[in-house]
């Protein structure tokens, strides 16, 4: 159970960032967006943890009034363990710190997850859609998105029956 | 000349110089080696040696002005749909399309929910060849260039009524 033992780790060190879930579903660490910048240095840089893979950066739409999820998939190379992090940010205008400076590879992961789910990561140097063409409106994965009619004079639904 | 070498006394071949058109087309289009998806994997395989496209006369070009056939190999995603169009415009005359796979001719698996891909490139340019398959094998790719083959033998280029 290593994300329980990092959990306890994080809330001796930073009071206050990790949110206790009462009846835990999944496996993981669910933490509050104000601290995260410091977190993930620590989390980074501590000999004990040594998390210097960032795998995966992942948006969830959880529908409804729910707030959304960045979820953070962290390795360590040299100590083989791993853990998943959650933040949750508001469904209106959603922000969160960015890690990008802290694994680089969070660049192109923020960027993805600001395509889909249009998540702002305050403090990253170059936040431009990454995949979609950059006049697209709307975030194609939230549960609310709806299929524009046309793009630049283009049918998009479907017109073959 | 091959088999033909040697083979005639001083002569003279007697053709219309339509059909001989035609024919020297059909034989040698050349195509844009241009793929957007699993498809354009299918299409090396055909190009590549066992099946060998250029058997039937077809060459990979990378450049359209130098292509006469551009085969839409894969999902056009509605970004890459602009591109598509702006490439086919800049292929000189005569210029033929294959919408080669159920992506190219419908959108496929998208066909329904994709909001990023454009349902059938036929919404674009004019398409004369439809492959079906997911991806179509090379041989099915082979079929359709061979149908187009003989689409652009059947044309007549220089008389007024297109098609004699």
């Amino acid at each position: 159970m290593i994300n329980e033992q990092v959990a306890q780790k994080l809330e001796t060190q930073f009071p206050g960032a990790v949110i206790v879930q009462e009846e835990p579903v999944e496996d993981c660490i669910m933490l509050t967006s104000d601290q995260w910048q410091d977190v993930a240095k620590f989390l980074r840089d501590d000999p004990e943890l040594k998390f210097d893979s960032l795998q995966c950066i992942t948006g969830v739409d959880l529908g409804d009034e729910n707030p959304m999820d960045v979820r953070y998939n962290l390795h360590s190379m040299s100590l083989l363990h791993k853990i998943e992090i959650r933040i949750p940010v508001k469904k209106d205008n959603p922000t969160i710190p960015s890690i990008e400076k802290i694994w680089r590879i969070g660049d192109w992961f923020e960027r993805e997850v600001y395509d889909m789910y249009g998540i702002r990561f305050e403090g990253h140097r170059d936040l431009r859609r990454m995949l979609l063409p950059e006049d697209w409106e709307g975030w194609p994965l939230r549960k609310d998105y709806e299929t524009p009619q046309t793009y630049h004079g283009m049918v998009v639904p479907k017109v073959k029956s | 000349m091959g088999y033909l070498e040697h083979k005639f006394e001083d002569n003279i071949i007697v053709t219309k110089l339509d059909k001989l058109l035609s024919w020297a087309r059909s034989t040698s289009p050349w195509y844009f080696q241009f793929g957007l998806a699993c498809c354009a994997i299918e299409m090396m395989a055909a190009a590549a040696s066992r099946h060998d496209l250029e058997r039937i006369g077809m060459m990979p070009r990378s450049s359209p002005r130098q292509a006469d056939v551009m085969i839409v190999a894969g999902t056009v995603s509605i970004k890459m749909a602009e591109r598509v169009k702006r490439l086919y415009d800049q292929m000189a005359d005569p210029k033929y399309v294959i919408a080669m796979g159920s992506c190219a001719t419908s959108g496929g698996p998208y066909w329904q929910h994709g909001y990023h891909v454009l349902k059938g490139v036929d919404l674009i340019i004019p398409v004369d060849v439809y492959i079906p398959g997911c991806p179509p094998r090379p041989e099915s790719l082979i079929e359709g260039l061979i149908k187009l083959q003989e689409k652009i033998r059947g044309e007549r280029p220089l008389t007024k009524e297109k098609d004699a």
